[in-house]
């Protein structure tokens, strides 16, 4: 009853009205930075959006020249109270330069306690950024949320897993998407509106060009199924059975550090450490040896099957389901049989 | 209130205006690279978790430095080798040990270390305060940092360093190159690579495929011992570590209960999907 009242004053009489030990626990709230394409929020920012859900109310930041389809698209996500964004072709590129003013300015406005973004490559460029201008140590792809301020976060290569609280008065956290369940993109009732606070370009940087890897197959970090090459396919040709297999188990495609330093398959196809994290149901590994580096951005993966002829590789160690057969005898065979 | 940070945007942009002048700058005599290099377990060492969970057992474990910074000092050395930059400075932040590493960069080629000497555990919010409190003195035109230490995985003091100088950065660069005083990168992204230009001052993080390390050879070694490497403190440098983050417990990730082998192609099929079913 009394909670009805205070909401019908508006938090800030509910705040004046309560006694003051209670106003020194400042209320919750998350600044929640997205990613989109397409016109739609990225599967990534869904698992954030679910991390955030011990931060208090969670407003969530778009920008980019086309980002208004995707903020409108957000606001029926579930958890997510309301949403900004800044149509402006200065945010375009994920540019850390331009996105970092963008991001405090946001962060200051709101006075957020916690601003979260769900790990990625743009993330990680621009959080820390932010995180320098606010004065804060930052927490870099957090796996659980313990409370508020306290998080657990992998380290050494997910050997060691540390639980460690934070006296920043602001977080900054970016969370590992495949730790936590996408946000129901339905259920929500957030509106959205164009951020009052429009992007000035910094320009100390300017993007030049991309060059992207265009597939059918299901995104790396969000598939169900992964099938994996490493070293022991020998060649970048041989990536031909599994992008067969690939195909008959609507898996994508992942590699071995060695794979991608050898030149047999594009750098963004490593899983790793320094890699991608993936967590499908289904982890097929086929001549991969199964290095600390490379496991770290595996093992989670809920079964793992692993095609070796060295009795020995340590991927044995942690894979469910092992078959020691030279993988060109044994992809051939799983592919014709999977055709049946 | 959006207007107390109105000043930092103005700073910004007033950054970008001093930079613009030096853009046509070309880099024929006096162009300063400086590194950062760090001292961590090595990555071919299977680490022990402490039995108390305070941390992670570093006594009498092999040492080295980080990859990602091997990467950062072998890319300042050869711009070197090509003429680009003048002068390399290698800094670390650490123990007394820390020297060792150091020394290392300064065997594959940099000539002259600043080592920041402290005991404290230190965050990337405390290593780019310190850096920048060098950065300050030694005016380099380029830092390359890895892009990550393989001990906290953070990926931050890059990125940090950048944002406190007010500098544009490029993280993750598999590709660097500098034409009239700008500097060019292409970086390592989600769904490929992009280039990036900006104007110099800049700070580069190494990512793996930036280059393949030279290893120091005996002569570069004795040469480098005789090399010179200045000491300060955080308290020198006016950088006060603070604390932000308390550990709470570091404990060994869940055991995964693998090791089960298939004899066969339609064993490992049968239990694909009847068992696991995670095939139809």
């Amino acid at each position: 009853e009394s909670l009805a009242i205070m909401l019908s004053f508006g938090a800030r009489s509910a705040i004046r009205a309560r006694p003051a030990s209670a106003v020194a626990a400042r209320s919750l709230s998350t600044l929640l930075v997205g990613e989109h394409a397409d016109g739609k929020l990225s599967e990534a920012t869904l698992s954030a959006v679910t991390a955030c859900k011990s931060f208090g109310d969670v407003e969530l930041l778009l920008g980019g020249s086309a980002c208004k389809a995707a903020a409108e698209g957000a606001c029926s996500v579930a958890g997510v109270s309301k949403v900004t964004f800044a149509e402006s072709a200065i945010l375009d590129h994920g540019v850390a330069e331009e996105w970092t003013p963008f991001i405090v300015n946001a962060q200051k406005a709101s006075g957020a306690t916690h601003v979260v973004a769900a790990s990625s490559a743009f993330s990680k460029s621009v959080l820390p950024r932010v995180s320098a201008l606010l004065d804060v140590a930052m927490l870099s792809d957090v796996i659980d949320v313990k409370d508020d301020s306290t998080f657990v976060r992998p380290t050494y290569a997910g050997n060691a897993i540390a639980t460690v609280s934070s006296s920043d008065a602001v977080k900054v956290v970016t969370v590992r998407p495949t730790s936590f369940e996408k946000a129901p993109t339905s259920g929500g009732g957030a509106t959205a509106s164009p951020s009052a606070d429009a992007p000035v370009a910094v320009g100390l940087c300017t993007w030049l060009s991309e060059e992207v890897k265009k597939s059918d197959r299901p995104d790396l970090a969000s598939a169900k199924v992964v099938v994996s090459g490493g070293r022991g396919l020998k060649t970048g040709e041989n990536f031909a059975m599994l992008d067969s297999l690939a195909d008959k188990l609507n898996a994508a495609v992942g590699a071995s550090r060695a794979a991608v330093d050898s030149g047999m398959c594009p750098n963004d196809m490593q899983v790793g450490q320094t890699g991608k994290v993936v967590a499908p149901d289904l982890y097929i590994a086929v001549g991969i040896s199964g290095a600390i580096q490379h496991l770290a951005g595996m093992k989670d993966s809920k079964t793992i099957v692993a095609i070796n002829k060295d009795p020995d590789a340590p991927i044995f160690q942690i894979a469910d389901y092992g078959l020691v057969m030279d993988l060109f005898e044994a992809c051939p065979e799983l592919d014709k049989k999977l055709s049946k | 209130d959006i207007s107390e940070w109105a000043p930092l945007q103005r700073n910004m942009l007033r950054v970008a205006a001093a930079h613009s002048h030096r853009v046509n700058r070309t880099f024929t005599r006096d162009m300063k690279v400086m590194v950062g290099v760090k001292r961590v377990i090595d990555y071919a060492v299977k680490i022990r978790v402490k039995p108390d969970k305070s941390g992670v057992e570093t006594a009498n474990v092999k040492m080295s430095m980080n990859p990602f910074d091997e990467i950062a000092v072998e890319e300042a050395v050869r711009l070197k080798e090509k003429k680009v930059a003048t002068e390399i400075i290698a800094v670390t932040v650490g123990p007394t040990a820390s020297q060792e590493q150091l020394r290392t960069a300064l065997a594959m080629g940099a000539d002259r270390g600043v080592h920041i000497v402290t005991d404290a555990e230190t965050l990337p919010i405390h290593v780019a305060k310190l850096m920048k409190a060098v950065c300050e003195k030694e005016m380099p035109d380029v830092v390359i940092l890895g892009k990550q230490a393989i001990d906290d995985d953070c990926n931050q003091t890059g990125q940090m360093l950048a944002a406190l100088m007010e500098w544009p950065q490029g993280a993750f660069a598999s590709e660097l190159t500098i034409k009239d005083g700008s500097l060019e990168v292409t970086r390592e992204t989600d769904t490929g690579m992009e280039t990036l230009a900006m104007k110099t001052p800049a700070v580069v993080t190494a990512d793996l495929r930036l280059n393949e390390p030279r290893y120091a050879t005996l002569p570069n070694i004795m040469k480098a011992k005789k090399k010179k490497i200045a000491k300060f403190t955080p308290d020198d440098l006016g950088v006060e570590i603070k604390p932000h983050l308390k550990v709470i417990s570091v404990e060994d990730p869940p055991k995964r209960e693998g090791g089960a082998k298939v004899e066969s192609v339609d064993e490992l099929l049968d239990k694909l999907r009847n068992v696991a079913k995670v095939i139809d």
